[in-house]
């Protein structure tokens, strides 16, 4: 990577943004299959419990029926696409000094599960940030806020995320 | 399975038993294809070194499932997982064996709700401690 003399990674769109709710969408309605796929992927190497696939197991639990893991994301394979946010370093190419993204970790606080049928809303906004210089010079750690509510105004999951930037 | 475990029977300190997985493409391209997340850097080698992390590596979310399926997995189908948080510190490489960690801190009641808390991590086969974190569990009462 080549290490260019750069005093801030903060960009003007960020302090424009901060504090702001936007970009709202909604999801298309979850589907037993999504579920089950997204239960067989990250169980891989073993069958999913029966509570993301087994709809007369499910019957028989306190949710009455299939329920999503907590992580499961119903705004993965939207339409339109959408042109990808840039993502880090790609294959051909030296990434310029900020360019580099990690997923620093994130915080999130369950509320209702989310079950098949329902229909996601989520907005976002950019709550602060920070830079300090470690292993990989200057880093920019930003937070995000995430809110998901389900069709009936159900909170379904909170979110503090940190962006890593270097 | 109805309740695995209720809250009079859990005792501080106590570890939940581990979720575990020797990760590689077979389970990075699959978390990929369910949560669209095609990023270079999870897929060629060439773009994991140039980020100055030498290989392709696996996605810090693949990490957060396995905590949620070792919490899953010990508190069972009818309690609840309330919060989890974790900092991504170190990468996922190819062929690392991923074991996951909980130990109950503590353990409290709000507003009519059986909480235990826990510190979490997920730990590699060299024993690096890549992600701590924190979470909650809701657990039913034998009362």
């Amino acid at each position: 990577m080549t290490e260019t003399q750069v005093e801030t990674l903060v960009t003007p769109d960020m302090e424009e943004k901060k504090g702001v709710w936007g970009n709202e969408r909604t999801s298309y309605p979850i589907s037993e299959s999504d579920i089950r796929k997204w239960a067989i992927a990250v169980y891989w190497g073993e069958t999913p419990p029966k509570i993301f696939w087994d709809e007369e197991y499910a019957k028989t639990t306190k949710w009455g029926g299939i329920v999503a893991p907590e992580d499961f994301n119903p705004f993965a394979w939207a339409v339109p696409l959408v042109q990808p946010k840039p993502a880090g370093a790609v294959p051909g190419r030296v990434p310029q000094k900020g360019e580099n993204i990690l997923n620093g970790g994130q915080a999130d606080t369950y509320g209702v599960r989310m079950r098949p049928g329902d229909v996601i809303t989520t907005r976002t906004r950019l709550s602060h940030w920070e830079e300090r210089t470690g292993r990989n010079g200057l880093t920019l750690y930003s937070y995000t806020e995430t809110q998901w509510t389900n069709q009936k105004g159900e909170v379904v999951k909170t979110r503090i995320s940190t962006g890593i930037r270097y | 399975m109805a309740n695995n475990v209720y809250f009079e029977d859990v005792e501080i300190g106590q570890e939940i038993p581990a979720f575990e997985r020797k990760t590689d493409t077979m389970h990075w391209n699959r978390y990929a294809a369910i949560n669209e997340e095609f990023v270079y850097v999870h897929m060629d080698d060439d773009a994991g070194r140039a980020a100055g992390q030498g290989q392709a590596f696996g996605m810090g979310n693949l990490r957060w499932a396995y905590v949620l399926n070792a919490l899953r997995g010990w508190i069972g189908d009818e309690a609840e997982v309330r919060e989890l948080s974790m900092q991504f510190r170190a990468i996922n490489h190819k062929n690392d064996v991923l074991t996951t960690q909980g130990i109950v801190t503590e353990k409290t009641q709000e507003n009519g709700e059986n909480l235990v808390h826990l510190d979490i991590n997920v730990v590699n086969q060299k024993g690096d401690k890549t992600a701590p974190g924190h979470a909650v569990v809701v657990l039913p009462s034998r009362g």
